[in-house]
């Protein structure tokens, strides 16, 4: 007897894209090119990848630094670049206080040095431009949906893409010069003259909520867990579907 | 070996527990999940075990709190690479419920799944032999529920995706059927001590 298993509830959305598995596995030497600062706390570094097999929006990969007595340490960084970008990924690494790989980052890399890096990793989270998207990052939790309105704007796509993003204030905005009409900041701390100081609240979701676009919003949630309960929790009061809301924990 | 120049990592102490490519999270317990929490009241929460055996059962909540007790202390690891030492877990040994619904012989494999809809596979061997619990304690207490409470399955020895939070059921198969992570490049077992996180590894 063979039993094929159906989940029985909602949230068993197919991923988005399949993940190449062989792809995935290899992990390849990447070399650093530029490092762009982009607010004090947070700087982007441009690598070159070779072998790179392109990515979609939203993914991310896994990033190995090793020391001289073969001590590894390995975390996994959003791709804040366009998938277009050819032979080169960007990523934006907050720097973390503690954190062994963003401080060598943030205070020893320099152009020219060597990397090793696998992915992209995990379909769910992709954005290919097919849906209408509304994106919520707050902090660093910009970096994927940076690449989706990136790809946005590099393919000319007329599918509706809306973000709102968080930060503390204006100077910890990542991407600020880049950000454009389809973006809304919101400041939690402190914010230019005229602008409120206030977390992300219902206010800013219902005249998005409410455009409705042909096919509905596809939701995507990146930031810390508390900002992606807030946020989630946000979307399905204001009656975004939970089926239709994808989300990347910073944990 | 590719040496990183310049880079040294944090002082380290060498602990026999991290798998390779972990590190220790400390006090930190990270929640990783990529859909919205749901808030379930225990009383509408149930526990169903079917698909290849005897009887189908399910329990509901005051029914599987009644059951022998069974703990868990020890580590968890996820893939995302923070290891967690010296957790303590409360609930019920899955022996327990596969003892009442006798699963057929011909059973190899299992989809777990959530009250969400999220799921995982699992090797029928990874759950049998007091090695997977459902849990609804921590460290004493109610599992919050962005932990994946009121109750998660617990699998301790596999990366802690396979962990299914918010436990509905578990359905026994004749075969393997990729669950929610494993469709999206996820590797089929996920054993943190060969690195088996991602397909292909």
């Amino acid at each position: 007897m063979t039993t094929t298993f159906t989940p029985p509830s909602r949230f068993a959305v197919p991923g988005r894209i399949a993940v190449n598995g062989q792809v995935a596995a290899a992990w390849q030497t990447a070399t650093l090119t530029e490092i762009r600062r982009e607010t004090p706390r947070a700087a982007t570094f441009r690598l070159a990848v070779p072998r790179w097999a392109g990515h979609l929006p939203g993914q991310h990969l896994m990033l190995r630094l090793t020391a001289p007595d073969g001590y590894v340490a390995q975390r996994h960084y959003s791709i804040a670049s366009a998938p277009d970008d050819s032979g080169h990924i960007e990523l934006t690494l907050d720097h973390v206080p503690d954190g062994e790989v963003s401080s060598w980052f943030h205070t020893l890399a320099r152009p020219g040095d060597t990397v090793e890096l696998r992915g992209p990793l995990s379909g769910f989270f992709a954005w290919p431009g097919d849906r209408p998207a509304l994106l919520l990052g707050a902090g660093s939790g910009v970096v994927p949906l940076m690449s989706m309105v990136r790809h946005h704007r590099a393919r000319g796509l007329e599918m509706p893409l809306r973000m709102l993003v968080s930060a503390r204030g204006p100077e910890d905005l990542i991407y600020a010069r880049e950000l454009g009409a389809e973006t809304t900041a919101v400041f939690t701390r402190s914010a230019p003259r005229g602008v409120p100081v206030g977390r992300l609240a219902a206010a800013h979701l219902a005249p998005l909520l409410s455009e409705r676009p042909g096919g509905g919003w596809e939701a995507y949630v990146c930031g810390s867990n508390g900002f992606a309960e807030h946020a989630s929790r946000l979307l399905v009061e204001a009656g975004q579907p939970v089926e239709r809301i994808r989300i990347e924990r910073f944990g | 070996m590719n040496v990183t120049r310049g880079f040294t990592g944090r002082p380290r102490v060498v602990n026999p527990g991290l798998p390779p490519g972990q590190y220790d999270a400390g006090d930190d317990w990270p929640v990783l999940s990529a859909e919205v929490t749901p808030r379930i009241a225990p009383a509408d929460w149930s526990f169903r075990v079917d698909g290849l055996v005897e009887r189908p059962l399910t329990w509901r909540w005051d029914e599987a709190r009644a059951l022998p007790g069974s703990a868990y202390a020890g580590d968890i690891h996820c893939v995302t690479g923070w290891s967690k030492f010296g957790v303590r877990f409360g609930g019920v040994s899955l022996d327990t419920f596969f003892e009442a619904v006798r699963p057929r012989a011909t059973a190899t494999h299992a989809v777990a799944y959530s009250h969400t809809g999220y799921t995982a596979n699992l090797p029928l061997a990874d759950l049998t032999g007091g090695r997977a619990w459902i849990a609804w304690e921590f460290d004493g207490e109610p599992l919050a529920p962005e932990h994946g409470g009121p109750a998660r399955l617990l699998v301790p020895h596999l990366y802690f995706w396979k962990s299914t939070k918010w436990i509905a059921g578990i359905t026994l198969l004749d075969h393997d059927e990729p669950g929610f992570w494993e469709q999206n490049g996820y590797h089929e077992r996920g054993n943190p001590w060969e690195e088996q996180r991602y397909s292909g590894d």
